[in-house]
């Protein structure tokens, strides 16, 4: 089977494409460089007997290695494998699209270009001559509609008979140098001289590190600094005059053109409404997915009035299994806060393992099995720990993936590229672009996306602290531990639990922030990457488009959570009860029960600890819940609660709240707690996408260290301000005196820079 | 003078670009290249970066970036 590979600009419809000849799933987006996995599929016309493998490359611009999707698909359409390469290029953008092209052209592989999007070139009123264009390129040219697949099969008949025929690249340029670098590099046997050579003259670095002895010769051609610019200057001379003889049909002049993209974009980054119109749509995303209290009314109601709006929450049918009382639909559509908004009913009506849908499989399993005399430890086994485990992750899926079709919407339509272009000034101060407040901003909802979404950035430094601090942008899981500590310190200070959370919220941003300046200062310096970024027209995102994008990414949310917190789970669940021989601890008596779990001894060795941030030696001996319950966050943040409320119980206590409040640790150490577990190391799901996302060992363990370091720094920070307020007198003098200190590190090297 | 004095609404073409390779490279590639016609279509809210109309599309630059691409005033 013949290996066809996809190669285009970003947003020239190269995914949909994609979508349209293999029919699997794949993501459109309107972010430039959202494709940056590798995208695998087979076309199929069983009606020609055709079929052939199709990769879909990373969008790009060039094929100078700028970033590293740059650098991706130079290296697969150079390795061999690729027997043809289509050029997708989007017909109402031709010129751009075409210089990719010409690079493409130059490499020893047959090309094949695709002219996309030629029903929205219609629309415009314009039309292209194929035939024109064909001759000036010297390939094959067809005119296709990837969305409404309009000569897609004549494509792929055009493609395989390409793909028969060897081909030797050609260029437009016309410079002597080339002729004699390419002949160094045919003299070395390296496949595609001609590409090599060009890229040896433009003083390209991975070919400076790919073939250091032919680029040393090349060199010695007494090659010019300039060259890399006369040549893209070159291709574009060549494209211009060809573009205007192929496109027919009126040409719009830049000042004229207001289209309904240009009035939208009016509206949108209006100088005065853009950043109050963003605020408030991503209020209204996170208030619709996130919200209990529809709109306020809640809250205004009990305001105005001094009662609740519903006595009660909505109580729906009761189940009484192994003599318990369960209510899997309490709250479900109202809770005595307010109305649900659509996120939270969603997630109510999933559940857990005692509530929603999941509540009542689980509930029913468990019936099921106590019904066949089921051995009470394999009960437990099935019902805590595997449906336990299970039901946590998928309760949260409808909710994220209601997320993520928010998201998407926004991506696809090319608000996204907005955002970037009107937060830029802001975040440059930082030490990052504009583009990374996306991923940042959907830590808000869950750490995964976001990491998954650092990907269009365009440094590796950039990725890298954004990485870092998105966990600092509170989760919907974190949000439950920090409304349950919220409301304990909120009853004994006696302020309200509302501000308090929103407090947090703002903390976690104001960490994450300055974590970015201080990584930019340090470790990860660099000058705020470059924004050379095209802003896409806006359009009505496809809802074929946006449903493959929801789905691949909330596939990849519960391929990734479903594993890891399920094994987790499983192996907490041994631990909490068993104990070091093996002895399950239910078979033991009373306080023994209690305290022989291996989860117990490890909760004690490590409750020591934890003393500087207040929850350590100062809880005394049932200190060790609060270790174990910090410990299962690292596996999820929900744990933090549940095994809080779980040990509680255990150690006899009805609530988590009732045990915080015997357990003998201060209010400042319950700060230190909820600080603690805000910043530190995150879920076991977001610690794998992260390391995934970063890449290199070595920067996947400074970040696991810088997570903990900044966590353990600000947790005792937070405890001791707490405790002792006249410690800001020697903290603030230190703080002070590290900025300071930091402001001078920095200064000498840059009148260094400025000198050279 | 450069594309950072050039007043929103205006057209140009570009003379000469000039900084680091790699970025020259880069807004090369992008088809800033001398010759080309560029109109300043906006500037963000917060004044920098801005937006720029050239060969068909849109392409936002800083003006940090602006102010090494010189240009000649368009006449009208």
């Amino acid at each position: 089977m013949k290996t066809f590979a996809l190669a285009g600009n970003p947003n020239s419809g190269k995914s949909t494409l994609f979508n349209s000849l293999t029919g699997s799933r794949a993501y459109v987006g309107n972010w430039p460089g959202v494709t940056v996995e590798r995208k695998e599929g087979t076309y199929l016309n069983k009606k020609k007997n055709q079929e052939a493998k199709i990769i879909d490359l990373p969008g790009i611009y060039s094929l100078s290695p700028y970033s590293p999707e740059e650098r991706i698909a130079r290296d697969y359409l150079l390795s061999g494998e690729p027997d043809l390469v289509i050029a997708v290029v989007d017909s109402t953008n031709l010129e751009r699209n075409l210089y990719l092209t010409l690079q493409l052209l130059e490499m020893d592989i047959p090309v094949v270009v695709a002219l996309n999007m030629s029903d929205a070139l219609a629309k415009q009123g314009r039309s292209i001559d194929v035939k024109a264009l064909s001759d000036g390129l010297g390939v094959p040219v067809i005119s296709i509609s990837a969305l409404q697949s309009h000569n897609l099969d004549e494509l792929m008949a055009l493609s395989l008979k390409a793909a028969e025929k060897k081909r030797v690249g050609q260029t437009v340029l016309s410079h002597e140098l080339i002729a004699k670098a390419k002949d160094i590099y045919a003299a070395e046997d390296v496949p595609s001289p001609l590409f090599h050579a060009i890229k040896a003259l433009e003083q390209d670095e991975v070919e400076e590190k790919d073939h250091p002895e032919a680029y040393r010769q090349v060199g010695e051609l007494s090659v010019d600094d300039t060259l890399s610019s006369t040549f893209a200057d070159a291709r574009y001379r060549f494209l211009e005059p060809l573009v205007k003889k192929c496109l027919s049909g009126k040409e719009t002049k830049a000042k004229e053109k207001l289209s309904l993209s240009d009035k939208i974009d009016k509206v949108l980054t209006n100088k005065w409404a853009a950043l109050p119109i963003m605020a408030l749509i991503m209020f209204l995303i996170f208030h619709i997915v996130f919200g209990t209290d529809l709109l306020y009314i809640g809250s205004i109601y009990s305001a105005a009035t001094g009662n609740s709006l519903f006595a009660e929450g909505f109580g729906g049918v009761e189940l009484i299994i192994d003599g318990e009382t369960y209510q899997p639909f309490a709250d479900l559509f109202y809770s005595t806060d307010g109305v649900n908004n659509l996120g939270e009913f969603l997630h109510m009506l999933a559940g857990d393992n005692e509530t929603g849908i999941l509540g009542c499989i689980s509930l029913g399993i468990k019936q099921g099995l106590i019904n066949i005399n089921t051995p009470t430890w394999l009960v437990n086994f099935l019902y805590d720990g595997v449906l336990g485990g299970l039901a946590a992750v998928l309760g949260f899926v409808p909710q994220i993936m209601l997320l993520f079709v928010f998201f998407s919407f926004l991506e696809d339509s090319g608000y996204m590229a907005r955002v970037a272009f009107v937060l830029d000034r802001i975040f440059r101060h930082f030490g990052v672009s504009g583009r990374a407040f996306l991923p940042m901003i959907m830590g808000f909802g869950c750490a995964i996306p976001a990491m998954i979404n650092t990907r269009s950035l365009s440094s590796e430094k950039e990725k890298i602290k954004t990485i870092r601090v998105i966990p600092f942008f509170t989760c919907g899981a974190k949000a439950e531990f920090l409304v349950i500590i919220a409301a304990v310190i909120a009853g004994i200070v006696g302020v309200d639990a509302g501000l308090f959370t929103f407090l947090t919220y703002v903390f976690g941003v104001a960490v994450a922030l300055i974590a970015v300046i201080v990584m930019t200062k340090t470790t990860l310096k660099e000058e705020a990457p470059p924004f050379i970024m095209e802003l896409p027209s806006y359009h009505l995102p496809q809802p074929k488009a946006l449903a493959l994008h929801v789905l691949d990414k909330g596939g990849h949310f519960i391929k990734k959570a479903f594993t890891i917190i399920f094994a987790s789970t499983v192996i907490i669940w041994f631990l909490a009860n068993f104990s070091w021989d093996y002895t399950p601890i239910w078979t033991l008596e009373g306080e023994a029960a209690e305290t022989s779990s291996i989860l117990y001894s490890l909760g004690n060795l490590l409750q020591p600890l934890f003393t500087p941030m207040g929850f350590g030696v100062q809880a005394g001996d049932n200190g060790w819940i609060y270790a174990v319950a910090s410990i299962q966050g690292i596996v999820a943040k929900e744990n933090v609660v549940a095994t809080a409320e779980s040990l509680s119980a255990v150690a006899g206590y009805g609530s988590f709240a009732d045990f915080a409040l015997a357990s003998g640790i201060s209010t400042a150490g319950l700060v230190g707690f909820a600080v603690f577990n805000m910043l530190t190391i995150p879920c076991f799901a977001s610690v794998a996408t992260a390391k995934g996302e970063l890449g290199s060992k070595k920067a996947y363990i400074n970040t696991l260290l810088f997570w903990l370091v900044t966590s353990y720094g600000l947790g005792t920070l937070a405890y001791i301000t707490c405790e002792w307020v006249w410690t800001l007198a020697i903290t603030l003098p230190c703080l002070a005196g590290l900025i300071v200190g930091l402001y001078f590190y920095n200064r000498p090297k840059k009148i260094k820079e400025v000198n050279a | 003078m450069t594309l950072f004095e050039l007043a929103v609404g205006e057209s140009a073409v570009i003379k000469e670009v000039s900084g680091e390779k790699k970025l020259v490279r880069r807004l090369f590639d992008m088809g800033l290249t001398p010759g080309v016609e560029v109109y300043l279509r906006k500037k963000a809210p917060l004044g920098d970066p801005i937006e720029l109309t050239l060969r068909g599309y849109e392409l936002s630059i800083r003006k940090a970036e602006a102010k090494s691409i010189s240009i000649e005033e368009e006449k009208q």
